[in-house]
């Protein structure tokens, strides 16, 4: 009756696959200076996924507001708009065998247009825009689908080497339905020239990887004399079915 | 042949110094754009269990505490039942067990009100012991630390627990225990380097 071989689909929620490590950056890459005294230096431990690691909070669309996808008004004073290119941003959350991962929290923070936060640890000389927060977070539909709506973030020098720029880009931080594919990650635009030159991109060892970060221009989806669009799919770790899994019964 | 055709997960890239402003917007200077940043409390007061307090500072190499850092947790509530995505399930309806801090401006410091785990079994039916699951992103981290925080007071369950036994250098091993500061009260440092460098997990 519940046996998980009496339907076609294969059930979710089994082990994770074991994350590629060569594909995500090491932790200590020279040229980003901070990571040097922040990465540590003895092998990781290994083991296959436990409940710790495949179960994890969920997040409902009860958490959100109308406006925490639209970084153009969600700071603003009430009839005031962000300054900037006004750009949407939207793709989805998926899964290694492709499935889109409906109902996950994903959050989003930038600069402004000109390359500025508004941090207190923030010194750039550029200005804050009063009506720019830089922060926004939505929950993925049933496809796996999420959008949001922003300005266009700016580069922005930071204290590195003497003159090291940061591509435009967006933070992205994604919680799966496991711990263990909890994500932090950043998206760039087509065509930066400063994506080449980065230490922080630099970090990813291999091209094909950095290209999964870059979101093509989407004019499909862009708005006519409104907004310019941007795809970022994400791609979070993926899990065995339960059906072989060495599992007792009522554990 | 075929291809298997399966998806690359997306790499990593560093949380920045910036991240408390995507993720604790009002604890970074950005009020009003949410009511309240997500992952401040694990469980209500109603929560059933032993109520303790969690706290730790991140070190980097240098002996420097991370003041940019933010710390994610994950745990089992009182009777080792996770409130999402458990198959045992439903646990506390009055615990999360999903927190959230950036630390303390000034210190760096972390704090979590919660109750202590029970213990979780493996996929095997061994018992795990007690512990908490921390995640730590932070600028200069290319890639979200996993490790785990288990109990000074649990020697007996930490003795037989299968992930502290994988651990082949035990010297290494109270790295991952927490110390006992008080009632109720732990602490859990979490060092990047150095001969007491943390042990993270790949997991």
């Amino acid at each position: 009756m519940n046996s998980p071989m009496a339907h076609n689909r294969p059930p979710e929620g089994g082990s994770l696959f074991p994350r590629d490590r060569e594909w995500h950056p090491p932790a200590y890459f020279e040229q980003y200076k901070t990571s040097i005294a922040r990465s540590p230096k003895r092998a990781p431990i290994s083991f296959p996924s436990t409940l710790s690691e495949e179960t994890g909070p969920v997040f409902t669309t009860d958490i959100l507001g109308p406006l925490d996808n639209d970084l153009i008004l969600n700071f603003g004073e009430p009839g005031e708009m962000a300054i900037g290119q006004r750009i949407i941003v939207h793709g989805r959350v998926l899964d290694q065998d492709g499935r889109g991962q409906p109902g996950l929290l994903v959050e989003f923070w930038q600069a402004n247009a000109g390359g500025r936060y508004r941090h207190k640890k923030e010194g750039y000389m550029a200005p804050l825009d009063p009506n720019f927060g830089g922060c926004g977070r939505t929950i993925t539909d049933s496809d796996g689908r999420y959008v949001f709506r922003t300005v266009k973030p700016g580069p922005y020098p930071w204290p590195n080497r003497v003159n090291d720029w940061r591509p435009a880009h967006i933070h992205f931080s994604v919680f799966g339905r496991a711990w263990g594919q909890r994500l932090i990650t950043q998206m760039y635009f087509e065509g930066d020239p400063l994506i080449w030159t980065c230490p922080i991109v630099d970090t990813i060892p291999d091209r094909a990887a950095i290209e999964q970060l870059i979101a093509p221009l989407d004019l499909d989806a862009t708005i006519p004399m409104d907004s310019r669009a941007y795809k970022f799919d994400i791609v979070i770790r993926g899990r065995r079915g339960t059906w072989f899994e060495n599992r007792k019964e009522g554990v | 042949m075929q291809t298997l055709g399966r998806l690359k997960e997306s790499p990593s890239q560093t949380a920045g110094p910036y991240v408390h402003i995507g993720c604790v917007p009002n604890f970074s200077g950005i009020p009003g754009v949410y009511p309240e940043d997500l992952g401040t409390s694990l469980c209500t007061k109603d929560a059933k269990g032993t109520h303790i307090t969690v706290k730790g500072t991140v070190y980097d190499g240098t002996g420097t505490a991370l003041k940019d850092a933010l710390i994610e947790v994950w745990q089992a509530d009182a009777n080792g039942i996770y409130s999402a995505g458990d198959p045992r399930g439903p646990a506390d309806p009055n615990f999360t067990g999903w927190g959230r801090s950036p630390g303390d401006y000034d210190t760096g410091e972390w704090v979590f009100d919660t109750v202590k785990p029970g213990r979780v079994p493996m996929h095997d039916g061994r018992l795990m012991a007690p512990h908490i699951s921390l995640w730590v992103v932070a600028r200069g981290i290319n890639l979200g630390l996993q490790t785990r925080m288990y109990f000074p007071d649990e020697e007996a369950a930490n003795a037989e627990d299968p992930i502290l036994a994988r651990i082949e250098h035990k010297n290494r091993v109270p790295t991952l225990i927490a110390k006992a500061e008080g009632d109720g009260i732990y602490r859990f440092d979490i060092r990047l380097q150095g001969d007491d460098e943390t042990i993270f997990f790949d997991v």
